[in-house]
């Protein structure tokens, strides 16, 4: 018997494979090509307390083996999240992790709030990358601090485990890893997408109406996988890896750099079967190489030190 | 429902100037697909372009489970599709959105293309045929060279109205001043048109001065072609004036009225 299940933060998960935020919709748009079941957890587009109508056209544009978005997190806004979407979510057999942001400290206490008190929902996951209106538009995740503060309020406000969500977009993001830890946070995911740009030489304009971007796709995937590295040197807790996984040999790249579980990110928007196919891979991968549970990966090109 | 499927190319030529029709086999895609709705292919096996493009489905066989669709090479994307031979695989996902309504008791409709925006509407064309409904079809392009032989548009072809911008063929000048000289003339009850955005804005216009009701196939630039992502938007009528559309699964095909041009 081969074990592909992991613990994250006090959840079971069958698998390591999840789906990364803002990639996989609210989920029942892929639930017509495979059973989400299939997944480790489904995290879902990230959600603020109003209803935010996003940047407009155009939002993307192609770079090689890459993409960079200016959604500017669209969303329905909390409470008819939980009206009209969260009824329909809990009838997947799988652990659901919902990701959260906010524009000032006291938004994501009220969404962690919120989000706790509608039930059903497994795990947190806290998206820092939004900018914070008060101090000017900086990223939250980008100073040690107010990333720890963010988190900190969180933990004030839920019991759920909490999952921070780190920016690449730093000089040290093991120190932030680091610092959230320290405030309370139960996992870390990373990468979230690294800022980028593209020029229209016709046009001699931006091509997003937002200017800048954010890049993901396999372009990325040598930054993510340096990150997971030296954050699993500096903390303790499990690392959800992600940035540009688009098949199992990549998620195993992440795993043996330190991550406990991966995501799949634009990989959903190139083929709808790509988190199913990285679920059924990393299975053959293990049977192939004889390996009886997967977390034997987790960190095992750190090689033994000490 | 949409399928993924590896799709055998039967053919893959080009028909026009920068112009290519393809058709492939994907038997479950053709027993669903509607007038107005789009396939989405990846026109590489690595991941450089690494998206999907999407194209309108120009018409179906049924009895051989064939799919068609006509396009202009403009990029990477469309370029390295043009390569692809007779007998190999494209990976496609389809069929995708929400496609052309007929209105209730419609007796005459105006089809009105700009470019290969003829695609979608020779699919709407054979649809309206099959129900009586008389269709006059306009359609647009900027040179004589980029039309299509007659032979291509079978439906079309025998009521097609041709305008080229540089004045090559037919009208001279843009199918909406094209379509325009006949508004005043010809009841029309309905239109339903596809083409380069500024273009349709500009029939927008005609339309709501003879009061024609109508539904216009919008283009964005998407990443997953099935809703999820957010990256196609186009701006709607909403509650506070607008609100955000996703052009791949809340259209490409929406009424005019309600869309919100930029
Ligand atoms: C619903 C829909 C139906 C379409 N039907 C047809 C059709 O029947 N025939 C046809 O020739 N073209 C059609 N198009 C446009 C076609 O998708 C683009 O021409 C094509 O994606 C260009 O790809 P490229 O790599 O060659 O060009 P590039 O310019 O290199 O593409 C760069 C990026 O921009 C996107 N892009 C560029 N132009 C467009 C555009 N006009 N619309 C949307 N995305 C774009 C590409 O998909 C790609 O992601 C349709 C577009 C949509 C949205
Ligand atoms: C279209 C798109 C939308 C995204 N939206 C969100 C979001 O709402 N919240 C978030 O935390 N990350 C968001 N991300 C970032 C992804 O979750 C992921 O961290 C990043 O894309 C790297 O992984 P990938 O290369 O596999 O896509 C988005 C990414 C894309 C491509
Ligand atoms: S392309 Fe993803 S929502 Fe339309």
């Amino acid at each position: 018997m081969i074990n592909t299940a992991v613990e994250l933060a006090g959840i079971k998960l069958k698998n390591p494979v999840l789906t990364a935020s803002g990639t996989f919709g609210y989920g029942y748009e892929y639930a017509r090509f495979f059973d989400l079941s299939r997944l480790g957890a489904l995290v879902v587009k990230t959600l603020t307390l109003e209803p935010r109508k996003g940047n407009p056209p155009p939002r993307i544009t192609e770079t090689p083996c890459g993409m960079l978005n200016a959604v500017g997190l669209e969303n329905p806004g909390a409470e008819r999240f939980i009206r009209e979407i969260l009824p329909g979510l809990k009838q997947y057999p799988v652990p659901l992790i919902v990701s959260i942001a906010g524009c000032s400290v006291e938004e994501y206490a009220t969404m962690a709030r919120l989000m706790t008190s509608a039930g059903s929902i497994d795990a947190l996951e806290v998206n820092i990358s939004c900018p914070n209106v008060k101090a000017g538009g900086i990223a939250f995740g980008t100073v040690p601090e107010m990333a720890a503060e963010v988190i900190r309020v969180v933990r004030l406000n839920t019991d759920l485990p909490i999952i921070a969500k780190l920016t690449p977009n730093v000089t040290d993001i093991a120190g932030i890893a680091v610092v959230v830890v320290e405030a309370g946070a139960d996992a870390v995911s990373l990468i979230n997408t690294v800022t980028g740009m593209v020029i229209d030489i016709e046009r001699r304009r931006p091509v997003l109406a937002n200017q800048v971007g954010g890049l993901s796709g396999p372009a990325i995937r040598p930054i993510a996988i340096r990150a997971v590295w030296q954050v699993y040197r500096a903390v303790k807790v499990p690392i959800i890896g992600m940035g540009g996984i688009m098949e199992a040999r990549d998620a195993i790249e992440f795993m043996l750099a330190g991550a406990r579980a991966v995501a799949v990110g634009t990989a959903n928007l190139v083929n709808p079967l790509a988190a199913d196919n990285v679920v059924r891979g990393i299975e053959e991968y293990l049977a192939s190489h004889g390996i009886s549970d997967v977390n034997e990966l987790v960190g095992a090109a750190h090689g033994k030190e000490d | 429902m949409s399928f993924i499927v590896e799709a055998e190319i039967i053919h893959n030529h080009k028909v026009a100037e920068g112009c290519y029709s393809l058709a492939f086999r994907a038997p479950e895609i053709a027993e669903s697909a509607q007038p107005g709705q789009f396939v989405h292919l990846r026109c590489s096996r690595t991941f450089d372009p690494l998206l999907r493009r999407p194209l309108g489905i120009q018409g179906i066989d049924r009895r051989d489970g064939l799919v068609k669709v006509l396009y202009q090479v403009v990029g990477k994307g469309t370029g390295l599709l043009s390569g692809f031979e007779p007998g190999s695989r494209v990976n496609v996902l389809g069929p995708l959105g929400c496609g052309f309504t007929l209105p209730a008791g419609a007796r005459r409709v105006a089809l009105i293309a700009g470019g290969l925006g003829i695609a979608p509407l020779c699919f709407l064309y054979e649809t309206l045929a099959e129900q009586r409904i008389e269709a006059v079809v306009f359609h647009g392009v900027r040179s004589a060279g980029q039309a299509l032989a007659p032979d291509l548009l079978p439906p079309v072809a025998d009521r097609v109205l041709m305008a080229a911008d540089d004045g090559s063929l037919g009208y001279h000048g843009s199918v909406v001043k094209l379509f325009e000289t006949y508004a005043g003339q010809e009841p029309f009850d309905f239109f339903f048109a596809a083409g380069p955005s500024p273009m349709l804005r500009a029939l927008s216009i005609v339309a709501k001065e003879y009061h024609l009701p109508g539904e216009v196939s919008l283009e964005e630039r998407m990443g997953c072609g099935i809703g999820a992502c957010l990256c196609c938007n186009c701006r709607t009528r909403g509650e506070d004036g607008w609100r955000y559309s996703r052009v791949c699964a809340d259209g490409p095909v929406f009424p005019v009225e309600e869309v919100v041009w930029p």
